[in-house]
């Protein structure tokens, strides 16, 4: 393994994060302070993520890594090849093959199993942060399950845009108990973490904290009942192959504000053009001048 | 009145250093009265009310609430949890700056719903009727319900701030200087607000003034304190128009020179 200890972290550390894990598990959407390591990447390139995925790994999994729904992406890259290098296991694109996958800012639009684990990378943990600042008092609110000022929040939003104007890390309420940030995963992806078959981790490296949801697992997003959670996506079809249920990129094809909507999970995108699905592959000609949107259902992260 | 006692305390005693701040202090509360703590600056009032309300811990002492159900808890050994539960429903504190207790970055509306949002309701609509509702109750136009305290005035913050205590009709609020610190006229509107609300609520206040005036319009009862020490108690009409204690004595014709 070239000098390195499998998966790069010594054992005394990953015995740490098991610990921590375990700990997370037994407390869904708990918030679990770990001594985060350094690590060879910088801060923002999930090394929260990959200090649990490192924890978790064994040497008969298969790793997928996604940034942004994508495999190719330089980050989700140099991540498949570190565990690659440190730990020799085998890696895919595949979400079907992946035993763990390690993802920022997406969940797979293939529903996810029993016997695999999805790890998030988180770079704020803290639901509350925004509405408070001191980390006593928001452990504190957890504690006491004090919420009030959340539900605030989207009364304010409701109040100002008629509606919730979260579109990315929409808090969610785990197990009827904890308020909890999923990562800045689109609200697309929100109905997804309920209950979900596999296991969910999620790792904030420069905040060291953990927390996890076990398998099958209520996982509500925060609404009112006469402003029931919604989703949104583009109104449109993928470009590629067709589907009209999955999140869509918007990718500008070229300088005269031509657009194309695409899967942003490439690989769901390409299992279905393999079985056939295929669309229309034409740019959209924007009518709205260039600049107004840049992603998929008109959200910004 | 020979009911039961919303709330008491008992020989409640603390000390800040030297500084005798409560010395063998006892008050009783009964349902919908208004109870007014006098005295000079530096007596200790502002000391009682929090060792009342469970925010501050006496060397000494204890004090007893009676919850809807008739049960009796001793505040000062109530579980966190449970003592947070009781300022959010059937508490409320009002504070002498408004800005201590409203979120001046959330709308007028919200800033109201937010107790009811806190004791479960999830319904928008309900929620935004009834801090109409109380923006009403208060005199605050409905059509305001969007704006941000930061556009009100020091009466319309104080009021706001009330309109925020009540919407979880609390049995029982703690008032520290509710009209200090602003102009005379709008004291009085806001003095005739508080009156006529807790009447028509039959809220239980423990009201804090150095100002005797305010006493003698809102209270049934007064405790007049001095260093620490419960001087002189009794009904407020009785206490101000005839006081037995030579301080209370100093302090009422030091209101009649002014
Ligand atoms: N936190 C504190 N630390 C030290 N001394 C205090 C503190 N709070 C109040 N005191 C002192 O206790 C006495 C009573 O204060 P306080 O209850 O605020 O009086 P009042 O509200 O009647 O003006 C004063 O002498 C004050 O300086
Ligand atoms: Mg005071």
């Amino acid at each position: 393994m070239n000098g390195y200890n499998f998966a790069y972290l010594d054992e005394q550390t990953k015995r740490m994060i098991r610990r921590a894990l375990l700990k997370a598990v037994a407390i869904p959407g708990h918030q679990v302070p770990f001594g985060s390591r350094e690590m060879p990447l910088p801060y923002g390139w999930g090394t929260g993520g990959i200090q649990v995925t490192a924890s978790v790994l064994g040497a008969d999994d298969t790793l997928k890594v996604i940034d942004q729904g994508a495999d190719d992406t330089t980050n989700a890259v140099s991540i498949r090849r570190f565990f690659a290098r440190t730990a020799g296991v085998a890696t895919t694109t595949d979400t079907e093959q992946a035993t763990i996958i390690q993802t920022r800012h997406r969940i797979p639009e293939k529903k996810l199993r029993e016997d695999q684990i999805i790890v998030y990378q988180v770079p704020q943990p803290e639901p509350l942060f925004k509405l408070e600042s001191s980390r006593a008092e928001t452990r504190r609110m957890h504690a006491l399950a004090e919420y009030g000022a959340m539900h605030v929040r989207l009364y304010e939003d409701i109040t100002r845009f008629g509606q919730v104007a979260i579109s990315y890390d929409y808090p969610v309420m785990v197990g009827g108990r904890f308020l909890m940030a999923p990562s800045p995963i689109p609200a697309f992806d929100n109905p997804k973490m309920h209950m979900m078959p596999a296991l969910q981790l999620f790792g904030a490296g420069r905040e060291k904290r953990i927390y996890a949801i076990p398998p099958y697992t209520e996982v509500r997003s925060l609404d009112f009942e006469d402003h029931p959670f919604r989703t949104t996506r583009a109104p449109h079809r993928c470009a590629l192959c067709n589907a009209d249920n999955s999140y869509l990129d918007e990718v500008v094809t070229d300088d005269r504000g031509g657009r194309m909507f695409v899967c942003s999970d490439t690989d769901h995108c390409e299992t279905r053009q393999e079985a056939g699905h295929a669309g229309t592959g034409e740019a959209l000609v924007r009518e709205a001048p260039v600049g107004s949107a840049a992603r998929g259902g008109g959200m910004k992260p | 009145m020979t009911d039961e006692t919303l709330l008491s305390a008992r020989d409640l005693s603390l000390h800040f250093g030297k500084i005798p701040a409560l010395v063998g202090v006892d008050a009783d509360l009964w349902p919908g009265e208004v109870l007014a703590v006098v005295g000079e600056s530096g007596s200790g009032k502002t000391t009682l009310l929090n060792v009342l309300s469970g925010r501050m811990r006496a060397d000494a002492g204890a004090v007893w609430y009676r919850d809807p159900a008739r049960r009796l808890h001793d505040v000062h050994a109530m579980p966190a949890p449970a003592l947070r539960a009781l300022h959010r429903s059937d508490w409320g504190f009002v504070h002498q700056n408004p800005r201590d207790n409203l979120r001046m970055a959330v709308s007028a509306g919200g800033n109201v719903g937010e107790r009811l949002m806190a004791a479960g309701n999830r319904h928008y609509g309900n929620i935004r009727a009834e801090a109409i509702d109380w923006l009403t109750q208060v005199e605050i136009d409905a059509d305001r319900v969007d704006d941000m305290p930061r556009t009100f005035s020091g009466g319309m913050l104080q009021r706001l701030q009330i309109a925020r205590t009540l919407v979880t009709h609390p049995r029982l609020v703690f008032m520290d200087e509710p009209t200090g610190g602003l102009d005379v006229s709008v004291q009085a509107r806001l003095l005739d607000l508080i009156r006529s609300l807790v009447a028509r609520l039959n809220i239980a206040v423990v009201l804090v003034t150095h100002d005797l005036a305010v006493a003698r319009l809102l209270a049934h009862r007064i405790m007049v304190m001095q260093r620490g020490v419960v001087v002189e108690t009794g009904l407020t009409d009785q206490v101000l128009d005839d006081p037995q204690h030579a301080y209370t004595q100093l302090l009422v014709s030091s209101v009649l020179q002014a």
